[in-house]
């Protein structure tokens, strides 16, 4: 199921945006010299990084290592210290998460963000919207609507179609976290943040989270912050080891999980 | 009847609905009823109300922006309607024909909260409302002590609405009317508004402005739109108001006036465009009739204490106290009217 929602039809249908199929083979993502520093605390130390186009790779370690500051860099949640940001080789330092968002770029929380208000289609007819224009219709969408067509699609992909109707609010945890990485799923995205999309999930549900990301288009690129090293280990390709704002270490995922030092720093300060 | 004109029946009963059809006749026999002084005094009046406090409604209700400016956006159109049109106070007053003073009234209201927007739009709650508030107050003594465009004190008086086809508007039946029309407007505007595009997204800059920049949204200009559209709505009721005066002057954008039309919103319910207008009458019956039982000085003391005694026991006002009995009996009948 989870391996046919790639939204064909978006493909045929939508014009996308011209930086959308820029980048070549150059890496999706590029950080130079990224730093951040909230006063005195440096949390990220020039983090130099590089995504190539439909790469997985996920970051682990401990809290306050700095990864979800490291994700908030390059969706541009705040402004960094110094560095750089490039997406698809072009310079997005100073540019607002939005536009970021509308070259490709997509993110989840940690802590689900969603609209509580409307109903779960509403949503994801949003996520959808939002990358494809029109934001500022004050119509009602036709039922032949690009977006809204997507967004059905997507509720099917994250088996959210019978709750499409439903309240966000009332939804049960669970269903808050498909919908989260639903919303983050809109129109082939070129590389998406994943910020701890296990958090909370019953052993079922992780399996089908990971079913959903091992199904994700092979053209899609993701980076995954998980404390869960049985999701991590088997979605990544490669692993990356944050400590103290500084990328650690990194590797394949079996090597970095016999590393020694990895493993006294990660599982140290985990169950130490 | 013919096919299509039962299919018509059909679709206007499912969009509009037999309480809106219900509301609506009663709306439209009121002043054949009604005597001239409840048709312009209470109804007019209430609409008028009504309609700047929906602008309020739009914004609180859909986006959870608390604009307290929305009264000197009204203000601003119903001075225009002064300046550019006639009055007898011998300043200004341009005499220029009524279907170019009020586009440009409305769209000068629309730019003003366009601009209001774009300053508050970055802040939210308690700021914005500071904010909007340092507004009202700055434009109400603005136009006290400026003689140059407002005449100060003063202000203008023997404003006339226009005679358009051969019928006076300044008569209560065609003025009843004509408010009629424009608040209904208004008010399907804002109903549809809601699950618009543009509505679903303010929506969703309510609920989580962080996540609608993820996806791609502008939160920043989605507000400062919403307050253009809010304005065209506000600058719309200030040209009533002025016609429904016959003056305008500081005292009519003063921050009494901006605090009842916060009443009024909150009083009549901000989840649904129709409390507005609920409140508006509560509020309009109130200060016609308060006199006959308590003296004038003691008005503002009985407002609030209906204002505290509808939020103690239902926050989303008068509407929400509706709903609560259409849960418990059959919803069948209408029993809110405007």
């Amino acid at each position: 199921m989870f391996g046919t929602f790639m939204l064909q039809h978006a493909d045929k249908t939508v014009r996308r945006p011209h930086y959308a199929v820029r980048g070549g083979l150059g890496p999706v993502l590029e950080l130079r010299g990224v730093s951040k520093a909230f006063g005195s605390l440096v949390a990220l130390a020039e983090i130099d990084l590089k995504i190539m186009p439909g790469e997985r790779c996920a970051i682990l370690g401990a809290n306050g290592a700095g990864k979800t500051t490291l994700f908030n860099a390059i969706s541009g949640d705040f402004p960094i210290s110094s560095g750089e940001v490039r997406l698809l080789g072009q310079d997005v330092t100073s540019l607002p998460t939005h536009d970021r968002v509308r070259r490709g770029l997509r993110r989840t929380y940690q802590i689900s963000q969603l609209f509580g208000g409307l109903s779960v289609r509403e949503n994801m007819y949003l996520a959808c919207r939002g990358i494809l224009g029109r934001r500022f219709s004050v119509l009602h969408p036709k039922a032949s609507d690009v977006a809204l067509k997507a967004s059905e699609d997507l509720l099917h992909a994250v088996k959210l179609y019978d709750q499409g109707d439903a309240l966000v609010a009332t939804l049960s945890h669970g269903q808050q976290r498909q919908l989260e990485i639903g919303l983050a799923l809109a129109h082939n995205p070129n590389l998406i943040l994943f910020d701890e999309p296990a958090a909370g999930l019953s052993p079922a549900e992780r399996g089908d989270l990971i079913a959903i990301l091992q199904s994700l288009p092979k053209q899609i690129a993701f980076v995954l912050i998980e404390h869960d090293m049985d999701v991590a280990l088997r979605v990544a390709d490669r692993v990356i080891m944050m400590h103290n704002g500084e990328i650690f270490k990194e590797g394949l995922p079996e090597d970095i999980e016999k590393d020694a030092a990895v493993q006294e720093l990660y599982l140290g300060t985990h169950h130490g | 009847m013919s096919d299509a004109s039962s299919k018509l029946m059909d679709q206007l009963h499912t969009q509009v609905g037999v309480k809106h059809a219900a509301l609506g006749i009663t709306l439209l026999i009121y002043p054949l009823v009604a005597s001239d002084f409840f048709t312009f005094q209470i109804g007019g009046y209430s609409l008028i109300l009504g309609t700047i406090a929906l602008s309020l409604m739009m914004l609180v209700g859909y986006g959870g922006i608390v604009s307290l400016a929305q009264l000197s956006v009204a203000g601003l159109a119903g001075y225009l309607v002064a300046i550019l049109g006639e009055n007898t106070s011998g300043v200004h007053g341009f005499g220029w024909p009524w279907w170019v003073v009020v586009p440009t009234a409305i769209a000068a209201a629309t730019f003003f909260s366009g601009i209001i927007g774009a300053v508050a739009a970055r802040t939210d709650g308690i700021y914005t409302i500071m904010i909007t508030l340092a507004i009202s107050v700055v434009f109400f003594y603005f136009t006290r002590q400026n003689y140059e465009i407002f005449n100060g004190f003063t202000g203008f008086s023997g404003i006339k609405p226009p005679v358009i086809f051969g019928v006076d508007l300044i008569a209560p039946v065609p003025f009843y009317y004509l408010c009629l029309a424009v608040a209904a407007s208004c008010y399907f505007a804002v109903l549809y508004g809601k699950r618009s595009t543009f509505g679903l997204a303010f929506q969703g800059v309510r609920d989580n402005a962080r996540r609608m920049e993820a996806l791609g949204f502008s939160p920043f200009l989605h507000r400062v739109f919403a307050h253009v559209l809010a304005g065209v709505v506000a600058g719309m009721a200030g040209v009533l108001l002025v016609w429904f005066g016959g003056r305008i002057s500081p005292g009519t954008v003063g921050i009494n006036v901006t605090i009842d039309i916060l009443v009024i919103a909150v009083v009549g319910g901000i989840i649904h465009p129709i409390g507005p207008f609920v409140g508006a009458l509560v509020f309009v019956l109130l200060e016609t009739f308060a006199i006959d039982f308590i003296v004038p000085e003691r008005f503002n003391t009985l407002i609030g204490l209906v204002f505290l005694t509808i939020i103690f026991f239902s926050p989303n006002g008068l509407v929400g106290i509706w709903d609560r009995i259409c849960e418990s009996i059959t919803p069948n009948k209408k029993g809110e009217g405007v």
